[in-house]
């Protein structure tokens, strides 16, 4: 595992784990490391060490089995006090060995493995493209807790480190290197020779915070360095409402470690590390937002034993904001684009969505001309149904009407090869229905994107009675392949995501009619973790459009439609008080230049009652809302894979993060205490909030969704 | 319970908080001696005679710290037999150094102290002694820690003080001390402070701004707007209070307290002692109370605080003849003679900290001083003391003036 060499004293450890594509921290490494430090402190002849790495990537991490036996495992603090500090110890053995390390870093170096990193005297990277070096663990819900948030700091200062930790950012090479996060940066082949000569220069190479009178750049925690955590911490409170441990424990392990020695903040990090272990929030971002976003990328729902097939002509028809936007995704994952549209200007119109995008891009440094101009070149905007000749796949992304739908279905399959797919980006018509305008319904499919399309990574696919498998897996191979992710749906009214998302909105308006206070119910909504509150959200949406939509539901369903509680309040705002919403520039809000604020005459449209909710309450509400019904989905065969529940509530529209989503969250309260709790509400506030049969007995059987 | 009178009440003037300011050059040592010394000069008062001398510090670190309060005794020639002891209250502490002060006299375990306090705010700046409350997170992000400057437009924002009425309540108390000063009722108790060959450095406040007009407030920015907006602390302060919609940004230099420097101390004693000494039982202490309030807001302790007090002395607030509320911040004063409904001719009829400025650890033992004498003045009886404190806490103190 830690292939050793030596010359003129000077000890090379090379890294390769066998049958592994990229180097990890396991108990087998983490073992051999221990072995390979025992003998090492006995070497009183060596001059000096290099830890290098034979693989392309330097050491990635944790292994994706112990991150999720740790985050997902044992909750016991004993046993965790035992264990969790294991690489911290080891890293601290390794930085006090009596002669100077070199970090050889030829490839990525992340979490664990740039603790590794930083527990060496020196740090010198190869230019690769593509390398990186950080400490991704916060985005996990985690903290580096092998001594990355006591040693990055001491290096580099309090201020730049703590923004790198906090949102977990990796940096390349050559953006390492100013930062301080690397000492130098050389070409590959140089990498060695380099760490060698460093080792010649410097034998008695110490870290700094070993040495007299170290002192942290920057500002210690008496001076400029507790200004940093003050301002941090409430800027981070008023992110995250508290939602998010992690971020409070690597400000805390700052705080508090930065006061001490580096071995005392080494123990104050063990401790924070193992807090978070417990907490079921890192357990359940872990599990969504890693182990199972990373299944639905490698299309875990695919059928088994198709061939896969690779796109390189698709048809886009409808040059609207999705059309464009899909037109876009496909054009810059080197598909050819022909984007439909009515007439050419329309159309055209459609592609310089394109072309702004692009230009913000290499304005932001993300993009090149060269880029753009090829990204642009493989967009084809028309007016003619014949140029959709050779499209292997069409994507409708025309107005939300039945009839249009069918009309441009037709036209498109008239000029398609017969084994084309035909997906529609519909958010809400049934998929079933929407195919039978087509002459192959088994090649039709559902491919809900969402908006703005460049900038969401979700993509909805929603099998039709008559989808076939190969048509779900082809469309799986043409997600995958503009680098999205797919999550995979039975037929229904709203599918997934709309449907357990209309919730939210739904119960937000609803409390208006209860007489809640409009802040109340904003601040709730804000506590509850979702990225937008619903008042300002129903804006976005548009109060017209949902207006519109409820009238036409109501009219599709006839006897079996019930109004929800947001009915009565769209019917005041948008009937008798005319106010549509974030497009007329009048809704819950009034929109001045830069700011919006709640309109004054709510109160006098929903009269306030005099009891009013507490935010925890209300916040509770909008997320049972949510829960329950994404468990109805599941009981109705909608959505056949919880993982992909919760990986496309998160994805697809914010559904709170930290709590792993809908399935985790339940699973995280417990389906006991969630099946009582909502029973109590339902007897409270309607029967929205009525636990659905396959709960009830999920609870009764002690089972969860995610465990046993 | 024995009686606790008072016998005087000394103060410094208050120098501007800055290196420019005329007390800059003088060590906090040598500040808090300053009303010590005048107190012993004045009453000849024997060495060791003073069971106890009590002041209140806000940054009590550096030069300020290591309990300046028995180093001040000795520095003064209180004698070696005189003990000293430092406090913190934060805003309140010269209050509340003189109501535990109090509290040794009338339980009979103390016969004649001292409370009073001293801040160097030029010197030593706020914040300087650090702590848990704003820097670690854990505690931070429990309490919902917000700057008192945000506090205190909570306070305006969510009870309706608008920034005209702020800054009409800080004209006033400019109007105010600009008066006590043309008529010269703002010297007594005031003390001047001299360098060490006896040169006069202060005889004066110098924080006040006479010419003070309302369009000159109206022009000025909101001292905690960026604060606030930029780095999330209106948030943090929304998160605890979900009914208000946003915070208005209502208080800036004009109408918040001054920064500066200054030290107080008030003599108290049981009758024996006044007896021995011959010292004037001037007014009695008649009660006095803290209490703790929601430490977000923060700032509106005192309403509770005066209550509680009221009660114990068996008054009610249209009793009081004269009160002193610190202004803090203008919002802070409008809440409590709001929620108390007080006369507004019967509050800080001389100027408060919004023209004098407030020296932290001094300004309770200040008030009581500017109290007792305009109760003289006045030939009054009752008199209120009581100021916002941080963290959530409120002190309030009631005197009644013998003739």
């Amino acid at each position: 595992m830690f292939l050793h060499s030596e010359t003129d004293h000077i000890v090379t450890l090379t890294m390769d784990m066998p049958e592994r594509s990229a180097n990890v921290w396991n108990q087998a490494s983490l073992d051999a490391f221990a072995a390979m430090l025992d003998a090492l402190e006995q070497r009183e002849d060596v001059k000096g060490l290099i830890l290098h790495s034979a693989k392309k990537t330097f050491l990635a991490g944790a292994d994706l089995d112990a991150i999720e036996a740790i985050a997902i495992g044992g909750k016991d603090a004993e046993e965790l006090h035992g264990s969790a500090g294991a690489l911290s110890e080891l890293l601290r053995r390794l930085e006090l060995l009596p002669f100077p390390t070199v970090a050889a870093i030829n490839g990525s170096a992340l979490g664990g493995g740039y603790e590794l990193c930083l527990a060496c005297n020196h740090r010198v990277a190869a230019d690769s493209p593509g390398l990186q070096v950080g400490l991704p663990e916060a985005q996990l819900g985690l903290l580096p807790g092998g001594g990355g948030t006591q040693r990055l700091p001491r290096m580099i200062g309090i201020e730049k480190s703590l923004g790198l930790i906090m949102e977990g950012k990796r940096l390349g090479a050559v953006e390492a290197l100013a930062m301080g996060l690397v000492d130098a940066v050389v070409p590959a082949d140089e990498l060695l020779s380099a760490a060698t000569r460093w080792l010649e220069k410097n034998p008695a190479a110490k870290q700094p915070w070993d040495q007299e009178g170290f002192q942290i750049p920057g500002g210690d925690m008496d001076g400029y360095g507790a200004q940093v955590i003050m301002v941090a911490t409430a800027m981070f409170q008023a992110k995250t409402h508290g939602n998010y441990p992690a971020g409070k424990a690597i400000l805390s392990c700052f705080a508090e470690g930065l006061r001490l020695s580096l071995d005392a903040g080494l123990l104050v990090e063990k401790r924070y590390f193992i807090q978070l272990l417990l907490d079921p929030v890192a357990g359940a971002m872990v599990r969504t937002l890693f182990l199972n976003l990373e299944k639905a990328n490698k299309l875990a729902a695919r059928p088994k034993g198709l061939p896969r097939k690779a796109f390189s002509k698709v048809g886009v028809l409808g040059a609207g904001l999705m059309g464009s936007g899909v037109a876009y995704a496909c054009a810059k994952a080197g598909m050819d684009v022909v984007l439909l549209d009515r007439d050419e200007t329309t159309a055209k119109k459609g592609k310089t969505y394109s072309e702004n995008l692009l230009n913000k891009r290499i304005k932001r440094g993300r993009s090149t001309q060269a880029k753009k101009q090829a990204i642009l070149g493989r967009i084809h905007p028309s007016a003619a149904y014949s140029d959709l000749s050779g499209c292997q796949l069409v994507v409708e992304a025309v107005f939300e009407d039945r009839e249009i739908k069918a009309e441009v279905t037709a036209k498109a399959e008239a000029q398609l090869d017969k084994d084309a797919l035909f997906g529609s980006n519909t958010s809400t018509l049934p998929i079933t229905g929407l195919a039978q305008a087509s002459s192959r319904p088994d090649r039709f499919i559902g491919l809900h994107f969402f908006s703005p399309v460049e900038r969401m990574p979700l993509v909805e696919v929603i099998v039709g009675k008559q989808s076939s498998d190969e048509c779900l897996a082809h469309a799986l191979d043409f997600i995958q392949q503009l680098g999205k992710t797919p999550i995979v749906v039975n037929d229904a009214r709203g599918f997934y995501t709309s449907r357990v998302f209309g919730t939210y909105i739904t119960e937000g308006l609803g409390l208006l009619a209860e007489g809640v206070d409009p802040n109340l119910i904003e601040a709730a909504g804000r506590a509850s973790g979702m990225p937008m509150p619903p008042l300002a959200l129903a804006d976005e949406v548009g109060l017209e459009l949902m207006h519109d939509v409820g009238l036409q539901t109501a009219k599709d369903l006839g006897d079996a439609y019930r109004p929800n509680p947001s009915t009565p309040v769209l019917q005041r705002m948008v009937v008798e008080a005319k106010r549509l919403g974030r497009k007329n520039q009048k809704g819950f809000y009034t929109y001045h230049e830069r700011k919006k604020t709640l309109w004054p005459e709510l109160d006098a449209l929903f009269p306030r009652a005099t009891a009013q909710p507490e935010v925890e309450d209300l916040a509770e509400r909008f997320l049972y809302t949510q829960a329950l019904e994404a468990a109805r989905c599941v009981e109705e065969g909608v959505l056949p894979s919880v993982a992909d529940g919760d990986v496309g509530a998160i994805l697809g529209w914010g559904f709170a993060p930290f709590t792993g989503g809908p399935f985790s969250y339940m699973d995280g309260l417990g389906l006991k205490h969630f099946v009582s709790r909502a029973t109590a509400l339902a007897a409270q506030h309607g029967e929205r909030f009525q636990p659905p049969a396959l709960l009830l007995e999920m609870a009764a059987h002690d089972r969860s969704f995610h465990g046993p | 319970m024995g009686d606790c009178f008072l016998f005087d009440a000394l103060r410094t003037p208050r120098g501007r908080g800055k290196a420019n300011g005329s007390l800059h050059t003088l060590r906090p040592i040598e500040l808090a001696a300053t009303p010590l010394r005048a107190l012993r000069q004045a009453h000849q008062l024997p060495e060791g005679r003073v069971d106890d001398v009590i002041m209140g510090c806000v940054e009590p670190v550096g030069e300020q710290g290591g309990n300046l309060a028995r180093i001040a005794a000795l520095m003064s020639g209180l004698g070696e037999g005189t003990p000293g002891m430092q406090i913190n209250r934060f805003c309140s502490s010269g209050l509340d150094a003189i109501n535990l002060a109090a509290a040794k006299v009338m339980a009979g375990q103390a016969s004649l102290c001292i409370g009073g306090g001293v801040e160097s705010m030029s010197r030593l700046e706020m914040g300087a002694s650090g702590g848990p409350w704003a820097t670690d997170p854990q505690v931070a992000s429990a309490l919902h820690f917000v700057p008192q400057g945000i506090s205190a437009d909570l306070l305006a924002t969510r009870y309706g003080y608008s920034r005209e009425a702020c800054d009409r309540f800080a004209l006033r108390s400019q109007e105010k001390a600009a008066a006590a000063r043309h008529s010269g009722r703002d010297e007594r108790g005031r003390i001047p402070v001299t360098d060490r060959n006896g040169i006069t450095l202060l005889d004066q406040d110098e924080h006040p701004r006479p010419d003070t007009k309302l369009e000159g407030l109206a022009a000025l920015k909101p001292s905690f707007k960026h604060l606030g907006e930029r780095y999330g602390f209106d948030a943090v302060a929304l998160q605890r209070y979900p009914d208000v919609e946003r915070i208005q940004h209502r208080h800036h230099a004009g109408n918040s307290s001054g920064i500066v420097d200054g030290a107080a101390a008030a003599l108290l004693g049981d009758g024996e002692a006044g007896e021995a000494l011959q010292l004037k039982p001037r007014a009695i202490i008649r009660s006095f109370a803290s209490v703790g309030s929601e430490p977000c807001m923060m700032l509106d302790g005192p309403v509770e605080a005066c209550r509680r007090a009221l009660s114990q002395a068996g008054l009610s607030a249209p009793e009081i003849d004269l009160w002193e509320i610190n202004e803090a911040f203008s919002a802070v004063v409008l809440r409590v003679m709001d929620e108390l409904a007080i006369d507004g001719e019967r509050v800080n009829v001389n100027g408060g900290a919004i023209a004098l400025g407030h020296p932290l650890g001094a300004t309770g033992a200040m008030l009581v001083s500017t109290l007792l004498h305009e109760l003289e003045r006045q030939e009054k009886r009752y008199g209120l003391v009581t100021l916002c404190v941080g963290a959530g806490m409120g002190t309030a103190t009631v005197i009644e003036r013998l003739d």
